[in-house]
């Protein structure tokens, strides 16, 4: 068989992810990777937590007065949905509708950018009153560890603009299904570290 | 690669079963969704509402990791079969995970 193999609905196998044993090989590699990536923000948490609204005496930032529940709660749906939207890609994966796929690929994209630029916003907002990255402990804390989520995010973005813009004229094939799926799944993970934010670094700041 | 893929064609009754199949299972997920987005708009109505601090944050942690594990079994697949390994690796990771914060949280003082 060969790579460019073309496929139609009914001989497209049921699971295109690991059918090959590139695949498997991806599969398996990929879920190390996201272990290695669980203990990475495991580390940055626990340095948040530890020097949670610690800084110079006198310090005036603290979470309850910097966080701000509405924007956070735009993000935290825009990025819920585009993790859906990712479902739904992989949905017309399965079914071999390469169009459909890259439609929602392409929605799941625009849902991420726009979190993005809330985030943008954000960290643009706190430097612009004073809460720089070396202002304090925390602020460096802070930074780092939402910081390194919003370059997953960039990472993810650039990640699935790639294969959409690389497969585009291919379609469909054993080779890139694994590509694809691996993809959706580092986006759902990206997604998995921002409920823990969202509830740890954003709900319990404003909780104090 | 892909010598050790054989091409299998699906008969129409097999084709059509495997399409209503994961038709089943989008509607499973789309409910999934519908869980999460519920227990997001819990856990920012319960800060909103300014409960006490010692009721509110355990609530919204056990909300955080369902919603977790929802997107973990059923988005990322892991309730599939095949999934041992991952399993392993990913659990392993939290479990380091764990210690690292409960480390920095009680036996590292500044």
């Amino acid at each position: 068989m060969d790579l460019n193999t073309k496929y139609t609905p009914q001989s497209w196998p049921q699971h295109s992810e690991n059918a090959t044993l590139e695949g498997k090989n991806k599969f398996v590699g990929f879920w190390l990777f996201l272990g290695g990536e669980t203990v990475l923000f495991a580390s940055l948490f626990a340095t948040y937590l530890a020097l949670k609204n610690k800084g110079p005496s006198g310090m005036e930032f603290t979470t309850q007065e910097l966080y701000e529940l509405p924007l956070v709660f735009i993000m935290t749906m825009l990025l819920l949905t585009s993790s859906l939207t990712s479902v739904y890609a992989m949905y017309h994966m399965k079914n071999y509708n390469f169009k459909s796929m890259q439609a929602w690929l392409m929605v799941t994209v625009l849902l991420g950018a726009a979190f993005l630029g809330f985030e943008i916003y954000e960290f643009n907002h706190y430097v612009h009153l004073g809460f720089t990255y070396s202002q304090s402990a925390f602020s460096s804390a802070f930074f780092t560890l939402v910081g390194t989520h919003g370059l997953h995010v960039v990472i993810g973005l650039g990640w699935i603009i790639l294969l959409m813009l690389r497969n585009s004229k291919r379609g469909l094939n054993l080779y890139n299904a694994p590509k694809f799926y691996l993809a959706a799944l580092y986006w759902h993970f990206i997604d998995v570290v921002w409920v823990f934010i969202f509830t740890v670094v954003y709900l319990m700041g404003v909780i104090g | 690669m892909g010598h050790d893929v054989h091409t299998q064609f699906k008969t129409q009754t097999e084709y059509e079963y495997s399409r209503r199949r994961s038709a089943n299972e989008m509607r499973g997920q789309v409910t999934t969704f519908a869980i999460m987005i519920f227990l997001t708009l819990i856990s920012f109505t319960a800060v909103y509402a300014g409960f006490p601090a010692n009721f509110i944050i355990p609530i919204i942690l056990l909300l955080a990791a369902v919603q977790v594990i929802l997107q973990l079994y059923y988005f990322m697949h892991m309730s599939h079969k095949g999934h041992e390994t991952a399993s392993l690796f990913l659990f392993s990771g939290v479990m380091v995970a764990f210690i690292t914060v409960l480390t920095f949280l009680t036996i590292v003082w500044w």
